[in-house]
């Protein structure tokens, strides 16, 4: 069974002075990073100090930063008692798996493993398990784990292996301000130094110092008047006795010096005279075990914090847990420091590789930083195989190809090299004026290739002789060759752009040789007949003819057509087939031309703000252009007719006519 | 002296209350000691002439248990004040890690403030040690006396503290600014931790 926590046990409830504030420090940082830190966390105090506040608090600040963790409190007779239940129904495993599967587990009273040898066994395969899992258990005893009787040793091993720190009794001041938040809390008043009188009194248990506030608002309630100081130490009673003997408890656990004696004996080491002093000794104590725990355990909550970033940021940081399972690291600021190097130089590692190859963007090669001769290795070939050579463009695709009787020979025979690269048609030539859709064609297929895998390569003749003629700049023609070869097609616009371009062709030869050699696809389009190609050597242009070639039609009306109502229906989500129609059957050689009519048509109809339809688009191609169709200017809104073109235009006032005469619609209609 | 041994898991922290003679040094130590418990404090070594003054120095090794992995000792010095002690001055503040100069806050005595404090920088420079490098921090005892007397806490200031470290009036023979001092150094030279190799 577990507790729910309790929602008024929290970390801003809970009073801190010098005899919890490393205890509180400490669960801080447990809830702040569970299981990087402190791992097990053990808090040790006598009755009353505020272990069961402290646990619940780790719990409620941790689901508050992380409310997806799960948390489980319970206490160790609960532990037991599962457990107990669990083997009486033969259900032992799902026990097990229902603690090892907890974010942070808490676990309150745990002295009560005295001599319960089951359980300790149970509890210590617990504590390897979360702590090999990254996963914190936090623990309280009302003793440290040296004085908890017949405990396993293996378990206090495990604990200081951890943090094992312990809460003292509050001081007076910390007894005052716990007494006023909580008279504050049950909204009683109380008079000059009533709080002040009990806090004198050492009552060192916060429960009981609590009693006493009881005592003291239940009193005040049915008297008269205020209470003074005196009445309240009187009614709180007997406190004078208890001194201030609430020492040899320190916030740190003597392993080296005599184990801290049980409570009970604490008096017995006070020299009487010096009593009231210990608590200066105390309090010093106290304040240089915080730093000391704050400076010698910085490192951890770095390293732990850094483990967060890089992790998050999609790195291993198997060094970095590793430095937090030691107990103690030389050096951690410069293991950290080094451990950023390494993932600064993975990152420029990525950066230049992802340059040279996308595919390798976001490989996890380049996130262990344990491993950087991995990351070297792909980058170092990488770098030898350069970056892709130029990919197809994506706007085009195979589907959206319009298939009419007159260039179905064409669209097949592609459609049959998309389908089997390098097998049938090798090269694969498309011959065409301009405009009539090769480009579109052959972008198309470089994509459907590009699917199939591999680097396609896909540019014009062009691109192809500037990269050449850089690739000779930089001294690295290998490299620019390599990027090419590796294509599993190689796709190149507007052959008949090489003539007399030598080394273009020569280069373009040895290439051809190699890809057809490898069975790669080559494909290639050309504005001019291969036939009257000129300036071409004729080994090449015996090499183009060797393949498939095939003419373009030019595009008739059906093509026009099929086009211009895709692309009507991409802008207007539907395709006036009239006025599809109509636009097709208007003169033009090109798709191009076609789709600038289409273009003038859409600005028309958007500047009349109407939907276009064929009898607008037949007014507006039609008639012949007048004056009239120019948009007429509103009254009022005169100009002086010139158009400053732009800020480089003559703006000089004395170049411009800024007052019109008044001559109203007579000028314009004489005009006309 | 190493102020963390990582391997031995061991904090050492050696602090030397210097100032000049009969400043109050030793009452430090002792109220320190007297406030200690048992378990965590050692003998007290105190070698003083007959005429109870610091002869050689005083030692008050303080065990603080283990704190965060750490097996964490301080140890106390004092230095015989009087000028014809130099060289046992120039050996207890051999490998210290943090200096209480304790001065005197009657009027007559503010040259031999001076003098020890100029003495203290002599010998961390015959060191090597920069005193500005050095965790320091002062304690102006006898501030108890009466006001005539005394230089305040603030003429005490402007007449050692220059370099602006931190300083603590205080009336040792009560108690009053012993703990604050020795913590005050305490925090100082702890922090020295965070510089991680450089200390270890």
């Amino acid at each position: 069974m577990t507790v729910t926590l309790n929602p008024l046990y929290r970390f801003d409830t809970l009073v801190v002075g010098a005899a919890n504030r490393l205890a509180v420090t400490a669960a801080k940082a447990v809830a702040e990073a569970p299981g990087t830190v402190y791992n097990p966390l053990f808090i040790y105090a006598r009755p009353g100090l505020g272990k069961t506040h402290l646990l619940m608090a780790i719990g409620h600040a941790a689901r508050a930063i992380n409310p997806r963790l799960t948390v489980e409190y319970l206490t160790l007779d609960e532990f037991v008692e599962a457990f107990h239940a669990a083997i009486a129904a033969g259900h032992g495993e799902a026990y097990r798996k229902r603690f090892h599967d907890v974010d942070l587990l808490l676990v309150d009273d745990v002295q009560f493993l005295t001599h319960r040898r089951e359980m300790q066994a149970e509890l210590l395969r617990l504590t390897d398990a979360l702590q090999a899992a990254n996963r914190q258990i936090v623990l309280t005893s009302d003793r440290p784990p040296a004085e908890i009787e017949a405990l396993d040793d293996r378990l206090i091993r495990r604990f200081a292996g951890g943090l094992i720190i312990d809460v003292s009794a509050p001081d007076y001041e910390t007894r005052v301000a716990i007494l006023r938040r909580k008279a504050e809390e049950r909204r009683a008043a109380f008079g000059d130094g009533v709080l002040e009188a009990v806090a004198t009194l050492g009552i060192d248990n916060v429960r009981e110092l609590l009693g006493a506030l009881n005592r003291l608002i239940a009193f005040q309630a049915v008297s008269e008047k205020p209470l003074r100081p005196d009445e309240a130490r009187l009614l709180v009673g007997g406190g004078a006795e208890r001194g201030e003997a609430i020492n040899g408890r320190h916030v740190v656990e003597g392993a080296h010096s005599p184990p801290a004696p049980p409570v009970t004996a604490a008096p017995a080491l006070a020299p009487p005279p010096a009593a009231p002093g210990f608590s200066e000794f105390d309090d010093f104590l106290s304040e240089i075990a915080a730093t000391v725990a704050h400076q010698v355990d910085a490192w951890r909550g770095k390293v732990g914090a850094a483990i967060l970033r890089w992790q998050g940021e999609g790195f291993r940081t198997t060094q970095l847990e590793a430095l937090l399972a030691q107990e103690m690291v030389a050096d951690p600021a410069r293991a950290l420091r080094d451990f950023e190097e390494d993932v600064e130089r993975l990152q420029g590692m990525q950066t230049e590789a992802a340059a040279l190859a996308p595919a390798l963007a976001g490989s996890a090669v380049f996130r262990d930083p344990a491993d950087l001769g991995a990351a070297r290795e792909v980058l170092r070939q990488a770098r030898e195989e350069g970056p892709p050579p130029p990919a197809p463009s994506p706007l085009w695709r195979l589907d959206a190809l319009v298939e009419t009787a007159a260039n179905r020979v064409v669209v097949e025979a592609v459609r049959a090299v998309a389908a089997e690269p390098g097998q049938g048609y090798n090269p694969l030539v498309l011959v065409g004026a301009g405009s009539f859709g090769k480009t579109h064609m052959l972008h198309a297929l470089g994509i459907a290739l590009a699917e199939r895998g591999g680097p396609v390569a896909c540019l014009s003749a062009p691109e192809f002789t500037g990269e050449l003629i850089e690739a000779i700049d930089r001294d690295a023609v290998a490299a620019w060759r390599g990027r090419y070869r590796r294509a599993t097609a190689f796709l190149l616009d507007d052959v008949h752009l090489i003539a007399d371009k030598d080394r273009t062709q020569e280069e373009l030869f040895v290439l051809f040789n190699v890809l057809i050699g490898a069975g790669r696809q080559l494909v290639f389009t050309s504005a001019v007949p291969l036939a009257q190609l000129a300036g071409v050597e004729a080994r090449l242009r015996s090499r183009l003819e060797g393949g498939l070639v095939v003419e373009l039609p030019a595009p008739d009306a059906a093509v026009r057509e099929r086009v211009l109502a895709l692309e009507l229906a991409t802008r207007l989500g539907t395709a006036d087939a009239e006025l599809t129609g109509y636009l097709a059957s208007r003169p033009a050689d090109s798709i191009r031309a076609a789709q600038a009519l289409l273009q003038r048509v859409l600005e028309a109809a958007s500047a009349k703000g109407i939907t276009p339809n064929a009898a607008f688009a037949r007014a507006l191609l039609e008639e012949p252009p007048t004056d009239a169709s120019a948009p007429r200017r509103a009254p009022g809104s005169r100009s002086s007719g010139i158009v400053a073109a732009g800020a480089a235009a003559s703006r000089s006032r004395e170049k411009m006519v800024w007052e019109w005469p008044e001559t109203g619609e007579r000028l314009i209609e004489e005009w006309r | 002296m190493s102020l963390v041994n990582f391997t031995a898991r061991e904090i050492t922290c050696k602090l030397v209350y210097y100032g000049p003679g009969r400043s109050g040094k030793t009452t430090n130590l002792q109220y320190v000691h007297g406030r200690v418990p048992e378990s965590r404090r050692g003998r007290m070594v105190s070698l003083a002439t007959q005429t109870d003054r610091t002869l050689f120095f005083d030692f008050l090794p303080l065990e603080l248990g283990t704190i965060s992995g750490f097996t964490t000792k301080f140890q106390l010095y004092t230095v015989p004040g009087q000028s014809y002690y130099n060289a046992t001055r120039k050996l207890v503040l051999q490998g210290s890690d943090g200096v209480v100069f304790v001065g005197d806050s009657q009027a007559r005595r503010f040259d031999d403030n001076l003098q020890s404090l100029q003495n203290l920088q002599d010998n961390l420079l015959a060191q090597g040690v920069d005193i500005r490098q050095l965790p320091v921090v002062f304690q102006y005892n006898k501030q108890d006396l009466p006001s005539d007397l005394i230089l305040s806490h603030e003429e005490m200031d402007d007449a050692l503290n220059f370099r602006a470290v931190p300083s603590f009036g205080a009336d040792a023979l009560h108690g009053h600014g012993v703990f604050e001092t020795l913590r005050g150094i305490s925090e100082l030279v702890l922090k020295r931790l965070a510089v991680g190799a450089s200390v270890a």
